[in-house]
């Protein structure tokens, strides 16, 4: 039996990342760090956006909550910082599920507007110093670097293995979640949510369900990305994060986690190739989103419909 | 009582500058049912386009200061509405058919690409509007000094306002504007191009945008190319307000917004100023989707 060319792709990938760090250099080791937390919060994003159909823009407010939740927690209390992955995850997804229960029944629009209205609050609340932890404008600093069995991650390339061993264990989750009834009854909501519904599929509970989800993921790549800065400020957390965030999806293809992986490295990693055009990122951006929306709605690598073998064999027998 | 009364005046003439933007989201909602996001950059194109041509030309100089405005404020009504149609050719018209958050996607994009077009032209940095144009009158109205511009902005708006309602609800054009919100398809069996309908609105809401533009670089003498955003988000907030969808809506949702905005932040802090007009945005939709005045905009399962 031949190997499907999908697999000998993700195959082929997953080696050649592994062996990357040796042939790169500190400085392209650390833009493929970038890449790995972006690809992260692509994917967290993927499961509101791609996989539920929910548009959601306001993504780095919950990146901000785990960011800071695990840089407070680091600083005031000195927990070592890879041990507040879970509670930071907690709390992005509480803060999720707290935000998102009043409006999730919205139209998909007017979730947009409010998830922006959302994100702008956070990023002004992180500002305005509120309640006095968050440092304001300036932001924290001094986060303590991450230990792995008793060694300090430091280097670029070490924090490469943990970034991508992070989004490796991320992908082997979220195909897991796809591939469940979970994953279904998302990809029916976002089909036809009146069929869903009439199916018997809770919406609000699967709505709210996904929303928590990649809000946690997004709050846990917020600890990674602390842990690899040492300082946080509101401005990582602006409006332009989520846009980006948005674009990695939609670009990729919403629902495909391949997509999402070749996005970021698209949306990250070219402009760090093209440095002399860096001031027309954005530009480029948004001509590429009216662009594809004319040309290719679907996205780079669209998400193929699940294949079922016993439809195939029912066609055979038809024949 | 006097502070009071400051912010109140404050608060209805950015209110109205707000109104101005929400009418052209107001009004494009209302026939294609779509957040125009790039509404926003309009404004800020008007903004720009108002400051070149003011610098470049000296109209102010050679035709007085009363003229020399009026002048400048048609010309860029008719550029930002070009800019408008084109932008409605482009972004928009191929997408008529496709599902309605490509089109949310294509104006997101559209909005990113025209503020970063501004960027690249004129740099980063704010920009400011020559302050020995207008004369720094202030005038006393009942006890109150008020700032010229403040008082010329309320008018300029309102009656701006008034005309748009006088156009929509009195003319034939205007009837058939409101004939294609309601129905489309039986407007265009009515014998209505819808085609043009939409152009128009595309041309007449950028040109209020951009008025818009021009007022905030005159009434605060600083621009910049990020603005679009914010304002736009707000008069959006205006808009949802009042009703999206609904013309008066958008004028009483704008001033409404402003005052509100206004006393917030003299009264509760400055710092959460731009904070308010989200929460209210948030408020509203969670309590009143419909606005004020206006149609339902959640999903009825």
């Amino acid at each position: 039996m031949k190997p499907r060319p999908e697999v000998l792709g993700a195959g082929a990938f997953v080696a050649l990342m592994a062996v990357a760090p040796l042939f790169l250099n500190a400085y392209q080791v650390d833009v493929l760090n970038s890449i790995g937390l972006y690809a992260l919060l692509g994917l967290s994003l993927n499961l509101i956006l791609g996989e539920a159909g929910l548009f959601n823009m306001g993504h780095a407010a919950f990146y901000a909550m785990g960011a800071y939740t695990a840089a407070i927690l680091n600083t005031r209390y000195q927990i070592p910082i890879l041990w507040t992955l879970p509670l930071s995850g907690a709390v992005a997804g509480a803060f999720a599920l707290a935000v998102a229960r009043p409006v999730v029944h919205l139209r998909g629009d007017y979730l947009l507007i409010v998830t922006i209205g959302v994100g702008e609050i956070v990023r002004i609340a992180l500002v305005n110093d509120v309640f006095g932890i968050t440092g304001g404008a300036n932001g924290i600093f001094g986060i303590g670097r991450p230990r792995v069995f008793g060694y300090v991650i430091r280097r670029p390339e070490q924090f490469f293995y943990l970034i991508w061993g992070f989004v490796a264990l991320s992908i082997f989750l979220f195909l897991r979640l796809k591939k469940s009834r979970f994953g279904r009854a998302l990809n029916y909501l976002r089909e036809d949510e009146v069929a869903a519904e009439g199916s018997g599929i809770d919406t609000a509970y699967y709505k709210l369900a996904a929303f928590g989800l990649g809000a946690a993921w997004a709050g846990m790549a917020g600890t990674l990305f602390a842990a690899k800065m040492t300082i946080i400020s509101p401005e990582s957390f602006s409006f332009w994060e989520s846009v980006v965030l948005f674009m990695i999806v939609i670009l990729g293809g919403a629902g495909s986690i391949a997509g999402v992986l070749l996005a970021a490295f698209l949306v990250v990693g070219l402009p760090e190739v093209f440095r002399e055009f860096a001031g027309a990122r954005m530009l480029v951006f948004g001509l590429v989103m009216m662009v594809m929306m004319i040309f290719r709605p679907q996205g780079l690598l669209p998400a193929r419909g699940r294949r079922f073998p016993w439809v195939a064999s029912a066609g055979a027998l038809k024949q | 009582m006097e502070e009071f009364f400051q912010q109140l005046t404050n608060g209805l003439a950015v209110g109205g500058i707000y109104a101005l933007i929400a009418l052209g989201y107001t009004m494009v909602y209302g026939v294609l049912k779509l957040i125009n996001f790039a509404h926003g950059d309009l404004f800020t194109y008007g903004a720009y386009l108002g400051l070149t041509l003011l610098t470049s030309l000296a109209l102010t100089d050679r035709l007085g200061f009363a003229a020399g405005v009026l002048v400048l404020a048609l010309m860029v009504m008719g550029l930002v509405a070009v800019l408008g149609a084109l932008l409605e050719r482009a972004a928009y018209r191929p997408l008529r058919q496709s599902p309605r958050l490509s089109a949310v996607v294509s104006a997101l994009g559209a909005s990113i690409f025209l503020q970063n077009t501004l960027m690249l032209i004129y740099g980063a940095r704010f920009q400011v509007y020559p302050d020995n144009i207008l004369p720094a009158a202030t005038l006393n109205i009942f006890g109150l000094y008020l700032p010229l511009m403040r008082v010329l902005i309320v008018l300029a708006s309102v009656l701006m306002m008034v005309a748009l309602y006088l156009f929509i609800q009195k003319t034939k054009i205007g009837t058939a504007i409101r004939a294609a919100a309601i129905d489309q398809d039986a407007a265009r069996l009515m014998g209505i191009d819808v085609n043009r309908v939409i152009m128009l609105v595309f041309l007449v809401g950028p040109a209020l945008g951009g008025i818009a533009g021009l007022m905030v670089g005159l009434y605060y003498g600083q621009i910049n190319f990020t603005m679009g955003w914010v304002y736009g988000m707000k008069a959006f907030t205006a808009a949802i307000l009042g009703g999206i969808g609904n013309i008066p809506g958008a004028m009483v949702g704008g001033l409404l917004l402003g005052v509100i905005e206004a006393l917030g932040a003299a009264y509760i802090s400055l710092a959460w100023k731009d904070a308010i007009a989200f929460c209210v945005l948030i408020l509203i939709l969670i309590v009143r989707p419909t606005g004020l005045l206006g149609e339902r905009v959640a999903d009825k399962v």
